[in-house]
């Protein structure tokens, strides 16, 4: 469902703490891609997206969403994605259905519409029995699902999600995989990050390695092969590969 | 391992919890504070002792045998300070039940669990005891230094106190479990502290008000009427007040009264607190809320902002005890405000200080619950909102708050005395509008869990919005009573509003 245009598109973005944590990173992801972000604890991932998000102000550089300058107008930019954090955002207090209202009101979404895709998302995720209970006894899984219910229900066209999978039984994985993969096919594009490179390796249309706070490869997993210059690599042994290159090189 | 080491090395585990926990609690966890805070908590005590000498001094040359109005005072007091142990006690007993914590392990492990628990019903014990004597010490101090050695023995009382508050928070506690339930045993025991800790007081201002139309607590235990239905000088009623000056045949049964009191209920609860905790840290909300058929409501962003705030602090068991009791500390002065309809008193004015005072306080607790304590900060930060906007919207919820809840008094307020509810209006503004300023600037991204650590986590924060609250209820008493000094009064106040937004990380 890939349409060539950017819905992401990153120029020299940089952030500093007491080290670079993203340093100068260039990133291109298409509309209708699914795109995996890979790389060690520390290489910067979570900054980088928390920066397309809006959640984090970049020392430098741009970030663009379908065209719209992030940093510049911002509030037009979120209005197409959605952030979900490995930590669920929910209130403990509300009930799923409340929490999805909550959220389609932040969003401006129109209320028929808003409770008609909350009531599809939580069913789809496996929520319905849970619909009007709150939050504060569920499962990590379960919270995370409605987090990511949250993040769906204003019909985001970037859905940017970092390790979405973190703490997920594999019925609740499989959910959530399902979900994105649907997503994908109806032109929205995702980006996440994920330390399950099977996961990475079998869902992304790209892949990018992340390393020191720079991308030190990016391709389909056949394209990252040929780079590499093995065939018969598996992702796990690719990346393995490039990240060693990128600790021996600093 | 045997029983006793195990004990032992348990007491070891629990002490150091609770060590570490205090001193979280005092430098809002970050360890390298820890000498400051020692050297604050030293400060503070030596300076308490000034408003202890204020409070306590005149009854240093107290001798036995006790007069009937003195019996009865140094009486109420115990038991004024005996209630408000309680109440911190109920609380203290709540968290660990409902702290899951390292449960799951020690219930895993091949240990006796009876044994177990009830050093932790111990340990809850000791650290109850050891704060009532850390508060105690410095009234206790001004007694020994003006009225002798034999005002020593009111530590004995202290620790009684403190023993038997304990004891019977726990077999509150666990009989609200088994009464009514995990999920309501929480709100519950938080009222119930609430009403405990302020119950007794103002049980004694109502009476005074009704009496002699007076807010005094001291009107009704002084009245020969008092003096007439009090029991004999003999009676044990009087033995706490005894003790306490230093009659060691009523302290020793006191102390033995509460030990025994605390073992019986170790022993009998003990056995029981795994079900009670496992039950209170594993309850899952099962109950359905609100309705499915019910239509997502329509509104700005921000008024989804709003609503949400509403919803969550109409749902915080926290927030609906301190209102329950800042509600119950206005009674006496509505009550006074009642009579005031038919009988004009001057005692009237001091309405205006307890509301003014409330509002401040209510409204920095308000803000720091929907301003830091935002549990989905990265997904209102992720919408597309502006953060002023975001800001804005929970300061209104803040504002309309205390707007409803104050509203009906200084409407009462209007009828009797205008000017006076004008004042008190004034006063009210400006205290929440402080109060709120001072959460703002201060703000720090936290859990609404963490709702007890607020003041840690800012101390300059916490002392400003107390400062301001006490300088502006002044201000509005004086600018009724003496205006040259609410002049004088509302410019300290001010000066210190404004020395803590200068000193604020975020001056916005």
């Amino acid at each position: 469902m890939m349409s060539g245009a950017a819905a992401l598109d990153v120029r020299g973005l940089t952030k500093r703490y007491d080290r670079p944590a993203v340093d100068a990173l260039d990133l291109t992801v298409r509309a209708g891609e699914f795109y995996a972000l890979v790389g060690p604890n520390g290489a910067g991932k979570t900054t980088t997206l928390r920066m397309v998000a809006g959640l984090l102000r970049p020392d430098a550089g741009s970030v663009s969403i379908f065209g719209i300058d992030a940093l510049g107008a911002s509030a037009a930019a979120k209005q197409v994605t959605a952030w979900v954090s490995d930590e669920p955002m929910i209130y403990d207090k509300l009930t799923p259905l409340e929490y999805l209202e909550f959220v389609a009101g932040l969003w401006g979404i129109a209320p028929s519409v808003a409770k008609a895709s909350a009531h599809h998302l939580l069913t789809s995720l496996g929520l319905g029995p849970h619909l009007d209970q709150r939050c504060e006894g569920f499962s990590k899984g379960m919270r995370q699902k409605v987090a990511l219910a949250g993040a769906l229900v204003h019909d985001p066209r970037l859905i940017i999600l970092d390790e979405p999978l973190t703490g997920l039984d594999a019925v609740s994985a499989r959910h959530v995989k399902g979900l994105l993969g649907e997503r994908v096919r109806n032109g929205d594009t995702v980006i996440m990050t994920t330390h399950i490179l099977e996961v990475a390796e079998r869902m992304a249309d790209r892949i990018g390695v992340i390393a020191a706070g720079r991308l030190v490869a990016e391709g389909t997993l056949t394209e990252l092969r040929q780079q590499n210059g093995r065939a018969d690599q598996s992702l796990e042994e690719l990346f393995i590969a490039l990240v060693d290159v990128e600790a021996a090189a600093a | 391992m045997t029983s006793a080491t195990a004990i032992s090395w348990f007491a070891r585990h629990e002490l150091r919890l609770a060590w570490r926990e205090g001193l979280a609690m005092l430098t809002g966890g970050r360890r390298r504070r820890t000498r400051t805070a020692v050297i604050g908590i030293l400060l503070f005590a030596a300076f308490l002792h000034l408003p202890a000498w204020a409070v306590i001094g005149r009854f240093a040359e107290l001798r036995a045998p006790l007069d009937p109005p003195s019996l009865i005072i140094v009486t109420a007091s115990i038991f004024l300070a005996w209630a408000l142990i309680l109440s911190q006690a109920i609380e203290s007993v709540t968290r660990v039940f409902y702290a899951r914590a390292d449960l799951d392990l020690i219930m895993s492990s091949p240990t006796r669990l009876a044994e177990i628990f009830s050093v932790r019903l111990a340990a809850i014990a000791l650290s109850v005891t050891t704060m009532a004597l850390l508060f105690a010490t410095p009234f206790v101090d001004v007694l020994v230094i003006t009225g002798g050695a034999r005002w020593l023995a009111a530590f004995g009382v202290v620790i009684a106190a403190g023993l038997s508050a304990a004891a019977i928070a726990i077999a509150i506690t666990i009989m609200l479990f088994r009464l009514i339930g995990p999920a309501r045993t929480r709100l519950m025991a938080q009222i119930l502290a609430a009403i405990i800790g302020a119950g007794f007081v103002i049980a004694l201002q109502i009476a005074a008000i009704l009496s002699y139309g007076t807010l005094s607590r001291f009107a009704i235990l002084t009245s020969d009427a008092a003096t007439a239905l009090a029991p004999d000088a003999a009676s044990i009623l009087w033995w706490p007040a005894r003790a306490a000056i230093g009659d060691t045949t009523t302290l020793l049964p006191l102390l033995s009264a509460s030990l025994l009191l605390l073992g019986g209920v170790m022993a009998i609860f003990s056995a029981r607190f795994a079900d009670t905790a496992t039950t209170a840290s594993a309850y899952a909300v099962a109950r359905p809320r609100g309705s499915r058929t019910r239509a997502f409501r329509r509104g700005s962003r921000q008024q989804a902002l709003r609503r949400k705030e509403f919803i969550l602090l109409g749902r915080d068991p926290w927030l609906i005890s301190q209102t329950l009791m800042q509600l119950f500390y206005l009674v006496p002065p509505a009550l006074l405000l009642w009579r005031s309809f038919a009988d004009s008193t001057a005692a009237l004015v001091l309405v205006t200080p307890v509301i003014v005072m409330a509002a401040g306080q209510l409204a920095g607790g308000l803000a720091w619950l929907t301003i830091s304590g935002e549990d989905a900060a990265d997904l209102v930060a992720s919408a597309p909102l502006s953060p002023s906007q975001v800001i804005r919207a929970k300061i209104e919820v803040v504002l309309i708050t205390i707007s409803v809840i104050f509203a009906p008094l200084l409407a009462a307020l209007v009828l009797t005395e205008p000017w006076q509810a004008a004042i008190t209006a004034c006063g009210v503004i400006v205290a929440a509008g402080s109060a709120t300023s001072i959460q703002l600037w201060f703000r720090v991204q936290a859990s609404r869990r963490h709702f007890r650590r607020r003041q840690t986590s800012s101390r300059l924060a916490t002392f400003a919005e107390a400062f301001c609250s006490i300088g502006w209820a002044a201000t509005a008493v004086l600018a009724l009573t003496v205006p040259v000094a609410a002049v004088i009064c509302g410019l300290i106040t001010a000066a210190i509003f404004a020395a803590s937004w200068k000193l604020s990380p975020r001056r916005e």
